[in-house]
This record gives structure tokens, C-alpha cells and sequence, in this order.
């Protein structure tokens, strides 16, 4: 395990709202919340080279929720697929980093994802075909508990288990939080991990912010065989971002310059507090 | 592209279905990346010999439309060439989402084949009538929509679509399609086929509404009218200097879909001329309807498809020159 993995996942918080500074608004919410999940795989877990993005045998990512962009493009460069200046231009016009992942536009996008459940099924498919291809490849999959109002997020868990696709690896993002208020207000949900289980899958929940958790929950389902695997991250929505934590409202925010600048101080100061 | 017309036009001897399980098991044998999907619909699109010869490369992904059009994109991304199956409505309808992110929009390499056109789903009904399918992913950009007319025809067009890259929708009839091309005729995605020259209208048609056209020439002609036909199995991209030159050369169009008119073959074809060479159009089709249950030539009747129709479409078009 890396112990610097608090301090990859401080820096992480602190580039990914530098990601939306400029904009004024974003899916900041869902960005947030899935910190900690992209500093752990992007910090020795996935195995991808930055310098080939297309490498064939890498392991893959599909941010499902694809609104959390601004956080995997931070990972991202973080990680050395582009340079930092890039995060800058969110949503800019003709920018190569839009509101959702796009695989044509940002190197080391795996997925075009935005409209909820479909990153499902692609990652079973990117899956499949890794165990078809005979690679020793994994395929990593991100979802919010809000998308599992999708139909199609169901009906892509089924077939995983189906086949056995031991090499997937999901994160169910559990925010508990969606575009229009809480999961339980809008569309509960129920006990999700129970549901998981139920679907076949060897299932872990763990505290969706503590990068030690993260990590041993990953290695427990690589060394699971037989069956694909589920990560719940207890997580809060807007979780290190002053202005949007405790929000019920948090999917899509506006904040001013000053907001930012107190969130910022606030991510700054976390870092300063892990580095020491 | 090369084509030769049969003499006779009758029902094919084998059903379409099985020249598309043979013809995708030989290019299977070929090519290590072709797949086969299916929503439980192998038992209908006649794919079990090829699951026999590739279990490894057959996935049944059960009654989960959406998840099988995901997990072609996905196995479309790491190379492999899939061939998704279920029946025209579900093919389009109900995954138009799944088509335009997963597939097109991703830019990822998939074919979605929908079987029973239009009226060939005869007993199936209005809830399985896949009349707007074309029109559906007509506006989705980039993809590429075929309507195959006969077992020959998809017979040379699946080693096509199968090395060529992007986001394929074929409409296939899979019973027995009449035989309108001789064997070994070759096809050009993109481009039409003129079957007949004529001077005074056109008569642009696909899929079953082929047979139909070429009898409806022959009807116009007893009553002194040369009519051209030209089958545009290729709906996007559309064949525009084939459409453009006929309208120049004949002055009149009829457009023959077993579709709706709305966003069909019709518009298609419109599109182009009224940007070009606006010439009076008549659209044979179903008139923005929904389907019903029958026998597929009852539903003909029904809904004004059979050759009578288009001769009279004809002159009611050459009258409005």
C-alpha cells in the first residue's frame, strides 16, 4: 500500500477544484465525492501508461457517472496523461476536457460516458473482451447510487456476474445524493449493498473517503475469483469543498470567486495537515 | 460496383437469415474479432450455427436491449467487431440512446442488425412493426443505415460492413426475400442502383418495396410511361448525385419505403431535391401510422405498398411537372 495516498488524494482535492475555479459552475457535488476513489487508483492501481494512452493490455476506467469529469481529468494529469495547464480549460470552447468523459477528446478516457447506466455496459464489455483477448487486464467501474435509478445499470450487473467477470471491479458511489435532493426523497434505493450482493457480486462497503479502506477493498476483490466485484463507497456529496458539502443541493452549483478562494484555502490546508 | 438484375422475379429459396449466419460464420473463421450479440432473439435470427462454431464469440445478453448495444461499444473499444441482433423495434426505439452515446457519438465500431421491417412483422403486429427505425437513427450523424434487398445483396455487403469502421444499422428482412440480384453482383455502400432507365419519373425504393417498384414499371409502362427504378438500399449517406442526376434525367420522383414517411426514405430523398432540383415527389409508405397485425400482404393492402399504388403515385407526380 502507498502511504502517501492521503496526500495524493489532498493534492487531488485541491487541482480538481482549480478544475471548476475558472468556470464558475460545474458538477462539483459528484466530483468531489469520488476524490479519493481516482487518488487510489491512479496512485499504483491501475495499470496504464501515460506516455502510450491506447496501450492495448491497460486497465481501463469508465466513470459512469460521467459528470465527474473535472476529478478524473485532475487524476489524470496528475497521473501524467496531459499537463496541468490543460485542466484550466474546462469546458472552454473546442476544449478537450467537456463536463462528461469523452474517450475522442481527453487522453486516457477509456469511456464517453454522461447519460447514466450506459458506462454499465460498456465496462462489461471493455471486461469481457479483456478475458476474450486473454489480457491480465482489469476493468474499473464508477456508478453513483443516484444512476442506479437506471434500468440499464441492472441489467449490465447481470450480465457481469453472468459471465463471471471476475477481472471488473465496480465503485458505487453512495453520496446518498442526486440532482434533485436525496436518493431516499427521490427515488430510494434501499440497501444497495444488500442488492449487489443479491446480483452476484462479491461485495465490500467502505468509508468512500478513506484512501486506506479504498485500496485493501481493491486488493480483496482482485484476489476474489469467480465472481466480479463491488466496491460501496460511503461518500458525502461535495466532501472537502466548503461551499458544497452539506448542500442539499450540490449536483450543479454556481459559486462566486470568493467561495472558491475559501475552499480553496480550506483544500490547501487539509494538504498542508496531511503533509505534515 | 457491378450488378446483374434476375429475369424472373420469385421468393428466394433460402430465407435471409441463413445467408447472414453463413456468410458472418465463414467471415468469423476470418477474421478473430467478429462477435455476434443477441437479446434472446437467436432462435429468430438463425444464429445458433454460428454460436456452435464460436461459442467464445456469441453473447447472449438475455432480454437487456440497452446493456447488449453498452456492451457492443465496449467490445468494440478493445477491437473486436460486433454484430448486435434483436428485432427492428428493439434495435432502435428502444436503444436510440444507447446507439447515439455508446456506439456513434463515442465513435466506436458497432453494428446493430433489426430484423422484420416494417410490414414483415406481419403476425407480430403493431408493437413489433419497426416502422420509424430508419428515422430514428437518420438523425443521429455519422451513422450509416443499409436496408439489404435480397439475400445476394447482404450476401456482399456483410464482408463490407464487417472490415469498414463506424456505427452500422442494418435492416434486414430475415425470411425469404424476392430475389431481385443475381449471384455475384457487387454493391457499393453509398451508392444507388439504377435497375431500369426510364425518362419521365423516378422510382427510388428499398427492401421489399423493390419487387414492387420494378412491377409498377412495368404497369406504367403499358400506360406510357417509362419510369426508372433505382433501389437506394444505402438511407444514410444517401446516394445525392444518383437522386440529383434523376430528377434532372426524369423530372418527377416517387419514393417506395416499408416505413413511415415521416423521417424515412421519403424525406431522405426530399432532402436532397428540395436543396438541388426540387421536381414533385410522391411518397409511397405508411402514411404516419402505426402498424397492425396481419399477414404481411394484407398489411400491403393496408397500408397502400403494392405495386398498383406506386404506378398511381407515379402519375400523379409526372401530372404535377
Amino acid at each position: 500500500m502507498n502511504n502517501n495516498l492521503p496526500l495524493r488524494a489532498a493534492e487531488l482535492r485541491l487541482s480538481t477544484l482549480h478544475v471548476f475555479e475558472a468556470r464558475g459552475f460545474g458538477h462539483v457535488g459528484g466530483a468531489m465525492s469520488v476524490v479519493e476513489t481516482l487518488a487510489v487508483l491512479y496512485n499504483g492501481v491501475m495499470n496504464v501508461r501515460p506516455e502510450q494512452p491506447d496501450w492495448a493490455e491497460r486497465d481501463r476506467l469508465v466513470c459512469s457517472k460521467g459528470h465527474a469529469g473535472p476529478a478524473v481529468y485532475a487524476a489524470l494529469a496528475g497521473r501524467g496523461f496531459f499537463g496541468k495547464e490543460l485542466l484550466q480549460t474546462l469546458n472552454r470552447p473546442g476544449t478537450s476536457l467537456p463536463s462528461h468523459c469523452d474517450m475522442n477528446k481527453t487522453p486516457g478516457v477509456d469511456m464517453t460516458t454522461g447519460s447514466l447506466g450506459q458506462g454499465v455496459s460498456t465496462a462489461v464489455g471493455l471486461a469481457l473482451a479483456q478475458k476474450m483477448r486473454g489480457y491480465d487486464a482489469r476493468t474499473y467501474l464508477i456508478v453513483g447510487d443516484g444512476e442506479c435509478d437506471e434500468g440499464q445499470v441492472w441489467e449490465g450487473l447481470m450480465l457481469a456476474a453472468h459471465k463471471k467477470l471476475d477481472n471488473l471491479t465496480v465503485f458505487c458511489d453512495k453520496n446518498g445524493q442526486q440532482l434533485d435532493g436525496y436518493v431516499k426523497n427521490v427515488l430510494d434505493t434501499g440497501d444497495l449493498a444488500q442488492k449487489f450482493a443479491s446480483f452476484g457480486f462479491f461485495t465490500q462497503s467502505v468509508d468512500g473517503h478513506d484512501t486506506g479502506a479504498i485500496a485493501e477493498a481493491i486488493e480483496a476483490a482482485k484476489a476474489h475469483t469467480g465472481e466480479p466485484a463491488m466496491i460501496v463507497l460511503n461518500t458525502k456529496k461535495g466532501y472537502g469543498c466548503t461551499f458544497a458539502e452539506d448542500q442539499e443541493f450540490n449536483h450543479h452549483i454556481a459559486f462566486t470567486p470568493e467561495q472558491m478562494q475559501e475552499a480553496l484555502a480550506a483544500a490547501q490546508k487539509r494538504l498542508e495537515e496531511v503533509s505534515a | 460496383m457491378s450488378v446483374t438484375i434476375k429475369s424472373v422475379l420469385k421468393p428466394e429459396e433460402k430465407m435471409m437469415r441463413d445467408t447472414y449466419c453463413r456468410v458472418l460464420t465463414e467471415l468469423a473463421g476470418q477474421n478473430e474479432n467478429i462477435v455476434a450479440l443477441d437479446a434472446d432473439l437467436m432462435s429468430s435470427s438463425g444464429m445458433k450455427p454460428f454460436m456452435k462454431a464460436f461459442p467464445g464469440r456469441f453473447i447472449n445478453c438475455g432480454i437487456a436491449e440497452a446493456n447488449m448495444v453498452g456492451v457492443a461499444a465496449g467490445l468494440s473499444a478493445m477491437g473486436f467487431v460486433p454484430f448486435a441482433h434483436t428485432f427492428g423495434t428493439f434495435a432502435t426505439r428502444r436503444v436510440c440512446d444507447q446507439i447515439f452515446m455508446s456506439a456513434a457519438y463515442a465513435k466506436l465500431n458497432v453494428r446493430i442488425v433489426g430484423t422484420d421491417p416494417g410490414v414483415c412483422a406481419a403476425y407480430n403486429g403493431g408493437t413489433h412493426m419497426p416502422l420509424e427505425d430508419m428515422a430514428v437513427l437518420r438523425a443521429i450523424p455519422e451513422m450509416i443505415l443499409l436496408e439489404p434487398t435480397d439475400s445476394v445483396m447482404l450476401e456482399n455487403l456483410l464482408p463490407q460492413i464487417a472490415s469498414q469502421y463506424g456505427a452500422y444499422y442494418i435492416r434486414m428482412n430475415r425470411k425469404n426475400a424476392v430475389g431481385v440480384y443475381e449471384p455475384g453482383s457487387v454493391f457499393t455502400i453509398g451508392k444507388g442502383v439504377v435497375l431500369s432507365d426510364g425518362r419521365d419519373v423516378t422510382l427510388f425504393c428499398s427492401g421489399i418495396m423493390v419487387a414492387e417498384a420494378l412491377e409498377a414499371a412495368k404497369l406504367l409502362s403499358e400506360q406510357g410511361v417509362s419510369a426508372r427504378v433505382v433501389n437506394l438500399f444505402t438511407w444514410k449517406p444517401i446516394d445525392t448525385e444518383l437522386i440529383v442526376n434523376c430528377a434532372n434525367d426524369t423530372g418527377a420522383a416517387v419514393t417506395c419505403e416499408n416505413h413511415n414517411v415521416v423521417g424515412g426514405l421519403g424525406s431522405a430523398v426530399a432532402e436532397v431535391l428540395v436543396k438541388t432540383r426540387p421536381v414533385p415527389v410522391e411518397m409511397i409508405g405508411v402514411q404516419d401510422e402505426f402498424g397492425e397485425v396481419g399477414p404481411e400482404d394484407y398489411l400491403r393492402g393496408r397500408f397502400n405498398l403494392n405495386a398498383v399504388d406506386i404506378a398511381a403515385a407515379a402519375l400523379r407526380a409526372v401530372k404535377r411537372k
